[in-house]
C-alpha cells in the first residue's frame, strides 16, 4: 500500500507494515523532550505512576530554556526540580545554562534527532524536527510523564496535506516568508490534526536553518507535525552530528493525500504577520510604515547562525534607529560562539543591538524584552497572539530576520531594499 | 465494552472554555470540576444527566487550550462516552488519557437527536440509536486504548500493567 513518509515512520515505530489515517497505534518513542516549564508537570505524573527508573536515560532530553537564567524564584524552583530529576535519573541529555540553548535548536544541533526518528516533546513546537525527515509532535503532561516511564505512547495517524513550492524566490524571500504565506493561505486551523508535508524544488534549495523555520510553524496551522523529505542537505547536516544511521523515508508515488496545494513562489514578497494571528499575513508592500518600539531576532523559529548572519549583512555599517531596542538572542551556545568567531556579534553590537544569553527570552513574554502597554514589536518568532510578548495591549508583528534588521534601522516595518 | 445512555446534543466548536470555564481551573478534582461542567452554556448539567449518558456533538469538539480539566469535568459529571463529528487534537489525547472514551462518526453525530437512547460498542465501533434502530459505524477503539479506559486513565493503566503494556511491542 503506498504511504506518505509520515505514515511510514509511524508504521515502523508501531511495528506494523502499514498504517492509514485515523488508525490508533501504539508507538515506541526514540526521544522524549521537556523543558523547564513542562518537565515539572510531567515529572509529577511520572512520580504518580510509581517509583521506577526512566525508560532510558539516553533517550530523554531535558532542556532549561524558557525562563533561564532564572528570572524569579518560581522559575528557579521549576528549573531546580528538573535539574534534580535529571541528576537522580542520570539523564544524559540535560544541558545546563552555558552549554544549552533553545530546545528545538539544540536537539538537531547535538545530533539527537535524525531522519526516521519519532520524537515526542512537551512543547507544541516539537514539530520543528520534521525538517530532518523525522516524525515529531507536541503533547501534554500526562502523555510525557508516561513516556518518561515507558518510552511508549499512542498516536492517531494523521492524514497528510502536501504543499508543493515551485518557481524561483524573489530577493530577501526566505523560509520564514514561505511559511507565513502558507499560513495566510491555510488559516490557523487549515491543517488541524494533519501532517503538513513541505515539498517541491524550492524546498530542496533551502538550507537546513530555513527548513527548520518552516516545520517549526506547522503547528500554527493546527498541524500535528510538519515534515520534509531528507535529501543531501539533510544527510550532510546529520552526518556531522550523529553516528546513528538515518532511516530515510520518502512518500510513495500514489500515496493518499488529504489535499495537495501547489504554491508558485515567483511573486511571493517578504511577508508580515499582523497582530494577533500568525495567519493574518500581508506582503511587505501592502504594509504601511508601522513604527516600532522593539525588534527581536531570535527564538526557535529564527535564532540560527544563518539568521544572525543575515542580520549582520544588513546591519553592517548601519545603526539601529533612535528609540528602537534591537534584542538579538542566539538560539544556542554554539551558535553564539560561532557568531562571535565570525564577527557577526561585533557587527550587531556596533549597530546598537543588545545580545541576550541563548534561551527563549521574550518570545513567550518570559523575560529579556517584555513589552509595555501600547508598545509595538517586530519579532522573528512564531506567535503574535494577544499579550504574547508582554502587555495585552502591546502588538507583535512577525517577519524574517532580514525584515527585522531592516526595520530596526528604519524605525518602522521596512525591507532591506528601502534602506 | 457496550455503553448505553441518553444522548445530550451539542453543536460545533465546543471549546474547552465552554466545557469548563477558566475560573474553575483552580481545582483538578473531577467531582468539583463536574459541578461546573458546561457552566455557561448548560448550567446544572451535572444534575440534569444520569450516570452513563452520552454526549453527541458536531465538529471540532474540545478545541482551545490543552487543559486536561475539560475531559475530567465531563467524565466527572458521569458521561460514559462522547460521539462527535470530530475532536480537537489535544482534547482527543487528553480524553483517552484520563479514561473518557470518545468516538468520531459524522453520520451518528448528525442524525442522533437529543434524548435518544444510544448504545455504543467501543470494540466494534458500532453506534445504535435504540429509538430508531439506526446503526452507525465509527472506527473501533483498539484494545490497548480500551484497556486505558477500563483502567480509568493512562496513569492507572501504566501503574497496573507495569512498563510493558502500552500498545507498541
Ligand atoms: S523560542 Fe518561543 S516558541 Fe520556541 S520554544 Fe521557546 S518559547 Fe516556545
Amino acid at each position: 500500500m503506498p504511504m506518505t513518509m509520515t505514515e511510514k515512520i509511524l508504521a515502523q515505530h508501531a511495528s506494523r507494515t502499514d498504517v492509514s489515517p485515523g488508525d490508533l497505534i501504539g508507538v515506541k518513542v526514540d526521544l522524549a523532550m521537556a523543558n523547564d516549564i513542562t518537565a515539572p508537570l510531567a515529572i509529577a505524573v511520572f512520580n504518580e505512576i510509581g517509583k521506577q527508573p526512566v525508560f532510558d536515560p539516553n533517550r530523554i532530553a531535558l532542556i532549561p530554556d524558557h525562563f533561564v537564567p532564572n528570572k524569579d524564584i518560581e522559575s528557579a524552583a521549576q528549573a531546580k526540580l528538573m535539574r534534580e530529576f535529571a541528576n537522580h535519573h542520570q539523564i544524559h541529555h540535560y544541558y545546563e545554562v552555558g552549554q544549552s540553548g533553545i530546545e528545538h535548536v539544540l536537539l538537531p544541533e547535538k545530533g539527537l534527532v535524525i531522519p526516521g526518528d519519532l520524537v515526542i516533546g512537551a512543547d507544541s513546537h516539537t514539530c520543528t524536527y520534521g525538517a530532518l525527515g523525522a516524525f515529531s509532535t507536541g503533547v501534554g503532561s500526562t502523555d510525557l510523564g508516561v513516556i518518561l516511564a515507558t518510552g511508549k505512547t499512542w498516536l492517531k495517524v494523521p492524514p497528510t496535506i502536501k504543499i508543493e513550492y515551485e518557481g524561483s524566490l524573489l530577493p530577501w524571500v526566505r523560509g520564514k516568508d514561505l511559511i507565513l504565506y502558507t499560513l495566510g493561505t491555510l488559516g490557523v486551523d487549515g491543517a488541524n490534526y494533519c501532517a503538513l508535508e513541505f515539498s517541491g524544488s524550492v524546498i530542496k534549495e533551502l538550507p537546513m536553518a530555513q527548513r527548520f523555520t518552516m516545520t517549526n510553524m506547522a503547528i500554527e496551522a493546527g498541524a500535528k507535525n510538519g515534515i520534509i523529505e531528507p535529501d543531501e542537505v539533510t544527510l550532510a547536516f546529520v552526518a556531522e552530528r550523529s553516528h546513528r544511521t538515518p532511516l530515510v523515508c520518502t512518500s510513495d508515488p500514489g500515496a493518499d493525500y488529504e489535499k495537495v496545494i501547489k504554491i508558485v513562489v515567483d511573486t511571493i514578497e517578504p511577508q508580515i504577520a499582523l497582530p494577533h494571528s500568525p495567519a493574518n499575513v500581508r506582503p511587505l508592500s501592502k504594509v504601511p510604515h508601522i513604527s516600532l518600539d522593539q525588534v527581536f531576532i531570535g527564538s526557535c523559529t529564527n535564532g540560527y547562525l544563518e539568521d544572525l548572519r543575515e542580520a549582520a549583512t544588513i546591519l553592517k555599517g548601519r545603526k539601529v534607529a533612535k528609540g528602537i531596542r534591537l534584542i538579538v538572542i542566539p538560539g544556542s551556545q554554539l551558535i553564539y560562539s560561532e557568531a562571535i568567531e565570525q564577527g557577526i556579534i561585533k557587527t550587531l553590537i556596533d549597530a546598537g543591538a543588545v545580545i541576550g544569553p541563548p534561551c527563549c527570552g521574550p518570545c513567550l513574554g518570559g523575560h529579556l524584552g517584555i513589552l509595555a502597554e501600547g508598545e509595538r514589536a517586530l519579532s522573528t518568532s512564531n506567535r503574535n497572539f494577544v499579550g504574547r510578548m508582554g502587555h495585552p495591549k502591546s502588538e507583535v508583528y512577525l517577519a524574517s530576520p532580514a525584515i527585522a534588521s531592516a526595520s530596526a534601522v528604519a524605525g518602522y516595518i521596512a525591507g532591506p531594499g528601502e534602506l | 465494552m457496550r455503553l448505553q445512555g441518553k444522548a445530550w446534543k451539542f453543536g460545533d466548536n465546543v471549546n474547552t472554555d465552554l466545557i469548563i470555564p477558566a475560573r474553575y481551573l483552580n481545582s483538578s478534582d473531577k467531582d468539583e470540576l463536574a459541578r461546573h461542567c458546561f457552566a455557561d452554556v448548560r448550567p446544572g448539567f451535572v444534575e440534569m444527566i444520569s450516570p452513563g449518558d452520552i454526549i453527541v456533538a458536531g465538529n471540532n469538539f474540545g478545541s482551545g487550550s490543552s487543559r486536561e480539566h475539560a475531559p475530567l469535568a465531563i467524565k466527572g459529571a458521569g458521561i460514559s462516552v462522547l460521539v462527535a463529528q470530530s475532536f480537537a487534537r489535544i482534547f482527543y489525547r487528553n480524553a483517552f488519557n484520563i479514561g473518557l472514551p470518545i468516538m468520531e462518526s459524522k453520520e451518528a453525530a448528525q442524525s442522533i437527536d437529543e434524548g435518544s437512547l444510544v448504545s455504543v460498542d467501543l470494540a466494534t465501533g458500532e453506534i445504535v440509536n435504540m429509538n430508531t434502530g439506526q446503526q452507525f459505524f465509527a472506527k473501533p477503539v483498539p484494545r490497548f486504548m480500551r484497556e486505558i479506559v477500563d483502567a480509568g486513565g493512562l496513569v492507572e493503566y501504566v501503574r497496573k500493567k507495569g512498563l510493558t503494556g502500552l500498545g507498541a511491542s
